[in-house]
């Protein structure tokens, strides 16, 4: 018989769940969702020693285990904090929680150009994200910010220090994905920069995936440069045969038109795992891929719902689960009324679960009716309008 | 490769080497560049250091990255004679501000600056455990202690006596 | 007179010579130790109550007794002599004068903690201390005090010196360790702590220089013997490298008995303040602890007579005492502008943050920016709340103590000298070409607490 894992109970925000030893605090909080994972900037699960550096993903231990139930004087890091068996964590629920976080977004700000509508990351950018959590509306910052020149490294990737915000993904990307690193940070402190130092180019196959791990506008994809806005494009899952990557992107459409690929994203924005493996793309599918020719279309893309590029896009938007299943246990939900038992003013003639889209003052009567009403409308505002008219 | 080592200083990179554990070589790092920009005038050119990698077998980068974080290895040229004076808390209280004031106008150069006979460069430095002989600076492998004016002016003049008999 | 432990030879002459130094009864600890079961020496450091000297004041006998001994991998002691506390300068001065000390200090915690090969991180601009060391280690080994099978026992030690290369956050142990690496000086995120996985993986213990020398007479004598000098948890005797506004700056060791007051004013200490001016304030234990003014550093908020040790000058947490920390005496005089002394702070935290987190890297750049804006007479008064928010969030948020230690000078400069910001910020004019003074700092205790 195969060992059996061992499971660590931990509470966060109030909501219990099981998970492996070993566990983070951050990935567990994960597994129960969104509503209580918290933000993190530097932290990417398929980057071994990558987080611990933006302290956005601060969370309160408030008991660090059954056995030692004391509460930890310092705020964590969730993201490099392991779960202890009867582990209670606070994230959204602890004042110095979002006090302490709202600091962290204040700090990552005072040096950000803030150039989101000239930024191809906007829509996408989870400083954007953190921003609109945790930011001020204005700034306390009355200094000159820190600027730096933009860099094109190589053919496909462009360098936009200034954006930076020192998470060091990238560098864990040329580190572990690439056969040497040419790039790193240089300098120390506020002024530190991340560059080649002598202008190389980084021209290695998988050197693209800088641009989907970068959670800010620093390093952008060349040729998709000011193409376009990712909420007017159109998400697609497709594959192709390639001999040095899985070949699984979503390419981005407008029309017909290919726009740019990309890795294929989880909902915490990182590139998803199929098949066991990270799904990281190689330079030729991400940057000379551009026909829908070169593609098999799998689908549209599911994107949540919340999301900008969700906007307009009704098709394959993602619905929230039913929590009504969740809270009863399976239980049926005893109705306390059955409207219609007691009124008999509005029983429908028409089952209003299969009309499209919501009901209307027009969905209740019959379409002779319907027609007529219509017309005296369009008649009605054409009168109108004539008696607008000198 | 522009910058070699002579037989001497290489078998002293490899002592260095030789005190960290068996493929850790990169451990020698800060001690070698110290060498090396001790040996070739005094900061580190990137040839220089590419050379140093290319000793250590590591990338460049490690090195650039390395070089840029310690305040003790200059990237860009300096005078034969740095002046680092410490101009933090305890210095301060002992009038480091004024020696600095008084250095930029013997040298007629700001903070930063090199003489144009390249003689002298002036820095303005943090914190270098010399608080109870302030105010002071650094100046190559030793330290320069309890200043005054007069002793900033003894101090020029014997670098420039020195560095006029070595021409 | 307190008994010198550490310094008592100093002045001899030749002293780092290992002839005069061995004379002198050098080397005994070695002898004695090699003879010993390790754990013994473990437990006499122990009982010693030995505290870390680098500041943060750790139990060492603990510490040591935390070492992981995994089958199979070597273990490393490695000396912290990458001094750069501003105002702390006892460990060159130990390392200067009596560097054998250190050297007898570090074999005999090598053999303790079973480390065969063990380094002395040093502070890159302490170069010529560095070849003081070399010449000592050399000397050692000659003598046969390092090397193979050191005096027939079968224990074999190298030591090596590591120069730093300028970076003040290296004092950091695991940033010490990165650097040692041949790294950038990042702090790592702990656990693993270094005594599990520390230097190449390998378990790690890091001591400060003034520690390290502290475990000689603790063998000689025995650690019980250590344990009664000074008072309370503050056992043994502590360097204070004291400098400032004072009559005889320089390196103390003291016994942890005396009063600040006392430390200050004898002159077998500091000798009073120059030209017969008043005491305004002082940061006692290195640039990060609080500074406190001149009432509230002689007598505690209690009105008791503050002590030179561990307890007593934290007494009354942050809000009215401070904290030993690395023992780096800084004393203002009347003279002396808080604001401008606490400018030249953040600078140095500005200056040596490493950059790695994001509080501690835009946090100490922005405090730097405020400070200048209130000295240069630009500052307005919604700038003081601004700092103390600044620190606030720094403090706790970070991966290592800097954050902590960049937060800390602020926060007390404002919450005992925040009348001097106001006057600076009220006068602008005035406050570019004169001082505030020594106002109400020194009145005596009782009118302030009221």
């Amino acid at each position: 018989m195969a060992e059996e894992q061992q499971l660590f109970k931990i509470t966060i925000d109030g909501i219990t769940i099981e998970v492996p030893q070993g566990t983070t605090v951050l990935n567990a909080a994960r597994m129960i969702g969104k509503e209580v994972a918290p933000p993190a900037m530097c932290y990417y699960s398929k980057l071994e020693g990558s987080g611990g550096k933006c302290r956005t993903c601060l969370v309160e231990v408030a008991a660090g285990s059954t056995k030692d139930p004391r509460p930890m004087p310092k705020l964590v890091a969730s993201c490099r904090t392991v779960v202890m068996d009867g582990m209670i964590v606070k994230n959204k629920t602890s004042e110095r929680v979002i006090d302490a976080r709202n600091g962290i977004v204040e700090y990552l700000l005072i040096n950000h150009p803030l150039d989101c509508p000239i930024c191809d990351q906007a829509g996408e950018c989870h400083l954007q994200d953190l921003g609109y959590d945790h930011g001020l509306a204005g700034t306390r910052y009355e200094f000159k910010r820190r600027t730096f020149v933009r860099e094109d490294i190589g053919p496909y990737v462009q360098l936009h220090m200034t954006r930076c915000i020192l998470c060091y993904r990238c560098v864990y990307v040329a580190d572990q994905l690439t056969d040497h690193r040419v790039h790193g940070i240089l300098d120390r402190g506020d002024h530190s920069d991340i560059s080649t130092y002598v202008s190389k180019a980084i021209d290695n196959d998988f050197s693209g995936n800088m641009i989907d791990v970068c959670p800010v506008g620093a390093l952008t994809d060349r040729t998709y440069r000011f193409k376009n806005r990712v909420w007017f494009l159109k998400p697609m899952d497709a594959h192709r045969d390639c001999d040095k990557c899985c070949g699984k992107v979503t390419l981005w459409n407008r029309g017909d038109e290919v726009y740019r690929v990309t890795a294929r994203k989880d909902p915490w924005g990182e590139v998803q795992e199929i098949d066991g493996k990270t799904a990281w793309i190689c330079n030729t599918c991400r940057f000379e891929k551009k026909k829908a020719s070169d593609w098999t279309i799998e689908g549209p893309t599911k994107i949540d719902r919340h999301s900008v590029i969700s906007a307009n896009h009704y098709a394959e938007k993602v619905q929230p689960p039913d929590p009504l299943n969740k809270v009863l246990f399976g239980r049926k939900p005893l109705l306390l009324m059955d409207i219609h038992e007691v009124s008999k003013v509005n029983t429908p003639d028409i089952d209003l679960s299969k009309i499209p889209g919501p009901a209307t003052s027009t969905t209740f009567i019959d379409r002779d009716e319907a027609k007529d009403i219509e017309q005296a409308e369009a008649e009605r505002l054409l009168i109108n309008d004539h008696k607008e008219l000198p | 490769m522009s910058v070699q080592f002579s037989k001497e200083k290489l078998d002293r990179v490899n002592e260095l080497i030789s005190r960290y554990p068996e493929g850790k070589q990169k451990s020698a790092l800060l001690p070698v560049l110290h060498l090396a920009q001790q040996e070739f005038g005094g900061w580190l050119d990137v040839s220089t250091m590419d050379y140093v990698a290319s000793l250590l077998k590591i990338q460049s980068i490690e090195v650039y990255e390395v070089a840029s974080f310690y305040s003790m290895y200059n990237l860009k040229p300096v005078g034969k004679y740095v002046f680092e004076v410490c101009q933090t808390g305890p210095c301060m209280l002992n009038g480091s501000d004024q020696i600095i004031s008084y250095i930029k106008e013997r040298l007629n150069i700001n903070v930063g600056e090199t003489t144009a006979d390249g003689l002298f460069t002036l820095k303005t430095v943090e914190c270098l455990g010399a608080c109870g002989y302030a105010p002071m600076m650094q100046l190559g492998k030793i330290y320069k202690e309890n200043l005054t004016k007069e002793k900033v002016d003894q101090i020029i003049e014997e670098c420039t006596a020195i560095a006029a008999a070595n021409n | 007179m307190t008994k010198k432990l550490l310094l008592d030879k100093v002045h001899v002459e030749g002293i780092r010579n290992f002839d005069v130094y061995r004379r002198e009864g050098g080397y005994q600890s070695v002898e004695k130790a090699l003879k010993m079961q390790q754990d013994d020496i473990v437990e006499e450091v122990k009982k010693s109550g030995l505290r870390g000297r680098g500041g943060a004041g750790f139990p060492t006998g603990l510490k040591w007794s935390f070492l992981a001994k995994p089958e199979g991998l070597s273990r490393y002691l490695v000396c912290n002599a990458d001094e750069s506390e501003p105002g702390t300068f006892k460990d060159r001065y130990l390392m200067e004068l009596i560097p054998h000390l250190l050297i007898e200090g570090m074999i005999v915690s090598s053999y303790a903690l079973g480390s065969t090969t063990s380094y002395i991180y040093i502070r890159g601009e302490y170069d010529w201390v560095s070849d003081i060391l070399d010449k000592a280690i050399d000397e050692a080994k000659q003598n046969g005090f390092l090397g193979k099978n050191i005096l027939g026992s079968g224990f074999d030690c190298e030591i090596y010196t590591h120069r730093g290369a300028g970076a003040y956050i290296c004092g950091e142990e695991t940033a010490l360790l990165e650097s040692l690496e041949g790294k950038r000086g990042l702090p790592r995120i702990k656990p693993p702590f270094p005594a599990v996985k520390g230097v190449w993986d390998c378990p790690t213990v890091v001591n400060n220089v003034e520690t390290i020398a502290a475990v000689v007479p603790i063998i000689n004598d025995g650690g019980e013997a250590y344990s009664k000098i000074g008072v309370g948890r503050s056992t043994g005797t502590k360097l204070i490298s004291a400098c400032g506004n004072i009559n005889k700056p320089g390196v103390y060791e003291i016994d942890m008995t005396i009063s600040v007051e006392e430390f200050i004013y004898s002159d077998e200490y500091c000798g009073g303040i120059p030209n017969g001016k008043r005491l305004k304030a002082c940061i006692p234990g290195g640039s990060s602890v609080p500074i406190l003014p001149a009432n509230l550093l002689l007598k505690t908020a209690k009105g008791e007579t503050r002590m030179m040790n561990y307890e007593s000058l934290s007494d009354g947490g942050f809000a009215t005492g401070s904290m030993m920390g690395s023992g780096g005496f800084i004393v203002l005089d009347e003279d002396q502008c808080v604001v401008r002394h606490t400018l030249t702070l953040a600078r140095f935290y500005h200056h040596e943050s490493c950059g790695q987190c994001s509080p501690c890297r835009e946090g100490t750049g922005w405090m730097e920016k405020v400070f200048q804006k209130i000295e240069n007479g630009k500052g307005e008064m919604k700038d003081i709340d601004l700092l103390w928010d600044i620190q606030r969030r720094i403090e706790g948020n970070t991966i290592c103590p800097l954050g902590d230690a960049a937060a800390w000078p602020v926060a007390a400069a404002i919450r005992h000298f925040r009348d001097e910001f106001e006057w600076h910020i009220n006068n602008r004019e005035e406050c570019l070409i004169r001082n505030y003074g020594l106002a109400h700092y020194a009145d005596p205790l009782e009118a302030v607490v009221s």
